[in-house]
């Protein structure tokens, strides 16, 4: 085995598109050199460079290809048609055992030339997400213009070409620190001088440098990271050479609210936020320089803190400025921004949300001040789309708007803006609080009924509109908040549209690994749109059927179903009626007695929807059941008690199917 | 060293101008003048976009008075302007030192990059108005946007056979940095007593009101129609050069528009659309090409 590095080295390459292009560099080895038992792959990537080791054997041996030919007695036609398709001519042939064979030696394979060949040939078609030409115009592209190329195999180069770049065994460090070119002979060898020029090659050691950084200068601060693992990893695409810093924030932006600071530093300068001992915001922001100045960084501080004075006095403006005007007065800005071209302005939309939420309220049975809020949050939910903050930072919606109104209209309303568009994905949470919680799904609900009626539904992959997050979102706000709602109604009875939020419901119980097939057992028994019931009795059911009873009745179920399937065909159906009177065999009396006793047991737990004593009485039909299919012949020959027996067990089926329709569940 | 040498101290916003000249002319390009037709960027300058065009090499470095009507503060704000310099160098094909002449040019204006922080933080260009794209970086000093580089990949709707790179310093934000000034009405431009905001700061004033107030937009409306007819008409003669200063004409004129807020959002993208139809027709005369 021998060692075999590459280094890609290149103009500055977007933080954002580093990793995915490691993965790709692994990737391409592995493939090319997957003949020459490729092992302990490792690879590096940062600013101005990617990176890849691996073992790899320096040739595949060669060996004897062979193959069997026609019958040595089979005509000159299928003789012509072998050597035709194997390009051979008749003097290589041999005969053996009655077949002519064909044997060829087959040369090895060299590492060297498959690096030349089919390396070179993949890494041309490197998947950058944008790449582009530079100099003299020549058709290769990278991501920006590549410089150096370092190709050492078993510690010699390998004069790989990519464009007009042929590798060598030469690479530089860092700009300021190092410059100037140094040679590797492997990739301990590079690593260590990288590192000696100033130069971290491996990323998680960056990363470690950023992230904790030995503590100390935190600890004498008192101060605590906020963590943010995206921010982390693209500051360390961002740096060679990490060097921690920490800058002061004026005093008059701490009245800022903390999402607006922390976003402007995040997005705009990659700055990290700070919390004091008690987790409230400090005025202090930790940055990363990619430099160790002799100034111990007093310069690039100053520099710093004066481009965020700037940035939070930008930010503080649009603050002030935002405030003088209440939200009510941005609505006529809405009717001049359209939401869809087929839909309407978002005007016409918080107008429809607000109806919806106030709607929403009173079915929950809220009173009069409830609706009001609900109404007027819902009008005002996406008057921050025209407010200075949000122009900037879009992603500060709903938060602004939160702010905003708290001013003017107090709490419930702001708080009920702020989180109405949660939850934005699987992780995030619901909103709480029966206004919020009615803002938030009037939002998505409208969103919903709006994209079905006029037909841009979700197709495969594609679901521009995000409608299955918006789905999943009315999902868990019923769920997790338990609010009793009649959910047809409130898609205007859009059979299509019900369907695929159970699709979803179906979709998110998958993911939770929990079983569907109960779901889909509890609605074909009842077409229920109150997803709280709904979710109450597959929650029973499935944890009946994890007990011994629960898994004895589903299989007497079956059995049940399986008999009534055949002789229905044959003169059915059977009614599931009972049979007043003594029945001649006592386990069919005793089964027909428990039925009756557990129907007007289970009657009250049915309404009052105490589904898991519902399935307690029904785990009582065990020992009776186990009795009846011993010692009863459903089947016998006289027709009025065959009939009988038939009814018996249709009842016995109608019973059950009050909460579940049995035959669909799996086992 | 160059007889512009500033006395002991940071150099004067001129003194960055010269040095910066002495600095390209010293790689070959030609030192042009500031092109006499408004303009939001300096990468409108004929200079760039016709001459990234085709295969001819070009260098060339000019300052170019930039106009962004809708970024005008009436002179309050110590970051924005509606009307600033930026420093334009274009080299075509890029030379393979690009990076590093950057940063010899920081050098020579007084910024120690043993004691600032230089980065190159993505930023991929588009001018929709020029459709036009290219790929390179914000640089920053210290977390400061100084400067934009670019390597061209496509302008006027052509793709550019021999790409360019394009440096653009914002020379306000970098004389604040050299300077270590906060606020751009503060900079210090000859060295000798006048302030940037001596000549400037009733401009921004005054402008600030025209450009949000006060222009006829009726007029306006008028004359980003004369410009886009003329400029085809111009077009249609086979004089590239004229045709396309209608073309900016026409893309100020829609600039000066939308601060006046008169531009629906629906209109908006149907007047970029024209101007680049304008760019494109502009970018095929310059070439030769065939519409």
């Amino acid at each position: 085995m021998a060692e075999f590095f590459l280094e890609l080295f290149s103009e500055e390459i977007p933080a954002r598109m580093q990793r995915d292009a490691a993965d790709a560099l692994r990737d391409i080895c592995s493939w090319v050199f997957r003949n020459l038992s490729p092992q302990d792959v490792k690879t590096f990537y940062g600013p101005r460079r990617l990176a890849i080791s691996l073992e790899i054997a320096m040739t595949k041996p060669g060996g004897v290809a062979e193959s069997r030919g026609p019958r040595d007695s089979a005509p000159e036609a299928a003789l012509a048609g072998f050597l035709g398709k194997h390009a051979a001519s008749r003097h290589e042939l041999i005969t053996e055992g009655g077949y002519f064979w064909l044997r060829r030696d087959l040369s090895p394979t060299r590492a060297a030339d498959i690096i030349m060949g089919s390396l070179a040939d993949a890494l041309a078609k490197f998947p950058w997400p944008k790449s582009m030409r530079w100099g003299q115009g020549e058709n290769f592209t990278w991501v920006r213009p590549l410089r150096r190329i370092v190709c050492l195999l078993d510690g010699q180069v390998v004069p790989l070409k990519l464009g007009p770049i042929t590798a060598s065994d030469i690479t530089e460090g860092h700009r300021v620190h190092a410059p100037g070119t140094f040679k590797v002979s492997s990739a301990s060898d590079w690593e260590k001088k990288l590192l000696a020029h100033y130069v971290i090659a491996d990323v998680a050691r960056r990363v470690g440098k950023i992230g904790d950084g030995g503590r100390t200068d935190l600890d004498e601060l008192g101060l605590e990271l906020v963590q943010d693992a995206n921010l982390l990893y693209e500051v360390a695409g961002l740096v060679e050479w990490p060097v921690r810093l920490f800058g002061k924030i004026d005093p008059e932006f701490m009245d800022l609210p903390p999402e607006v600071r922390e976003l402007s530093m995040k997005i705009n300068q990659k700055y990290f936020a700070l919390r004091d001992a008690s987790g409230n915001p400090a005025p202090t922001f930790m940055f990363v320089a990619n430099l160790q100045a002799p100034d111990a960084g007093a310069a690039i501080i100053t520099g710093n803190e004066r481009v965020l004075r700037a940035r939070l006095s930008d930010a503080r403006h649009f603050w002030d400025q935002d405030r003088k005007t209440p939200l009510e007065k941005l609505l006529p800005k809405l009717e001049k921004i359209t939401f869809h071209g087929k839909i309407g302005t978002q005007r016409e939309r918080v107008e429809r949300i607000a109806n919806k939420a106030e709607n929403i309220t009173s079915l929950l049975g809220l009173m009069g001040e409830a609706g009001r809020d609900a109404r007027t949050a819902g009008l005002l939910c996406k008057a921050d789309l025209v407010t200075h903050m949000v122009g900037e930072f879009p992603e500060l919606q709903g938060v602004m708007g939160g702010y905003y109104a708290s001013m003017t209209h107090g709490k419930l309303v702001g708080d009920a803006i702020k989180t109405h568009y949660q939850p934005k994905g699987p992780s995030d949470s619901v909103p709480k609080g029966n206004v919020a919680v009615s803002v938030a799904l009037a939002d998505k609900l409208d969103t919903l009924i709006e994209f079905f009626k006029i037909g841009e539904t979700p197709t495969g992959s594609g679901d521009p509109f995000a409608l299955r997050r918006a789905a999943l979102g009315v999902i868990r706000i019923i769920l997790e908040n338990d609010l009793r709602l009649a959910l047809k109604p409130l898609l205007d009875h859009d059979e299509k549209l019900f369907a695929f939020i159970m699709d979803r419901l179906r979709v998110k119980l998958r993911a939770e690994g929990r079983r569907f097939d109960v779901l889909d057992a509890v609605l074909s028994a009842g077409a229920d749109d109150d997803l709280v019931r709904v979710m109450k009795r597959v929650d029973a059911v499935t944890e009946f059927l994890q007990t011994e009873d629960g898994a004895n009745l589903l299989a007497a179920y079956k059995r049940a179903a399986n008999i009534l399937r055949i002789e229905d065909a044959k003169d059915g159906p059977h009614k599931p009626e009972f049979v007043l009177g003594p029945l001649p065999m006592k386990e069919a009396e005793e089964l027909r007695d428990m039925l009756v006793f557990i129907e007007r047991e289970t009657y009250d737990n049915f309404t009052e929807e105490k589904y898991a004593l519902v399935m307690a009485a029904f785990a009582k039909l065990r020992t009776v059941l186990d009795a009846f299919f011993e010692r009863v012949t459903v089947n016998t020959p006289e027709p009025d008690l065959r009939r009988k027996n038939l009814q018996l067990l249709a009842r016995f089926q109608y019973s059950l199917s009050r909460i579940a329709d049995f035959s669909k569940i799996e086992g | 060293m160059s007889p512009h040498t500033s006395p002991p101290g940071p150099k004067s916003f001129q003194d960055i101008i010269l040095t910066l000249h002495h600095f390209w002319a010293a790689q070959g390009c030609v030192i042009l003048q500031p092109y006499d037709v408004e303009m939001g960027a300096g990468t409108f300058h004929p200079a760039t976009t016709l001459r990234a065009l085709g295969p001819e090499p070009w260098r060339a470095a000019y300052v170019q008075p930039s106009r962004r009507p809708s970024d005008g503060r009436y002179g309050e704000n110590p970051n924005r302007l509606q009307h600033y310099y930026q420093y334009q160098a274009l080299l075509k094909p890029s030379p393979a030192d690009i990076q590093a002449l950057l940063l010899e040019s920081y050098d020579a204006i007084g910024i120690d990059r043993t004691l600032h922080d230089i980065r190159f933080v993505e930023d991929d260009w588009e001018s929709p108005t020029l459709g036009a794209w290219g790929l390179g970086w914000e640089v920053w000093c210290d977390g400061m946007e100084v400067s934009q580089f670019t390597y061209f990949q496509q302008v006027g709707g052509i793709a550019c056979m021999s790409p360019s790179a394009e440096i653009t310093y914002g020379l306000e934000r970098l004389a604040m940095v050299v300077q270590g000034v906060e606020n751009v009405y503060a900079l210090d431009f000859n060295g000798a007593g006048v302030t940037y905001g001596d000549i400037f700061r009733r401009a921004e004033r005054d402008y600030s009101r025209h450009n949000f107030e006060l222009a006829n937009t009726d007029m306006l409306i008028r004359h980003f129609a004369d410009a886009e007819a003329e400029c085809a008409a111009l077009v249609v003669a086979g004089v590239a050069q004229p045709a396309y200063d209608q073309c900016i004409k026409a893309s100020h004129l829609f600039n000066l528009l939308d601060a006046r807020g008169v531009i629906s959002v629906a209109e908006r993208a149907g007047y970029i659309a024209r101007v680049r139809d304008l760019a494109k027709a502009c970018a095929q005369a310059w070439i030769g090409a065939d519409g």
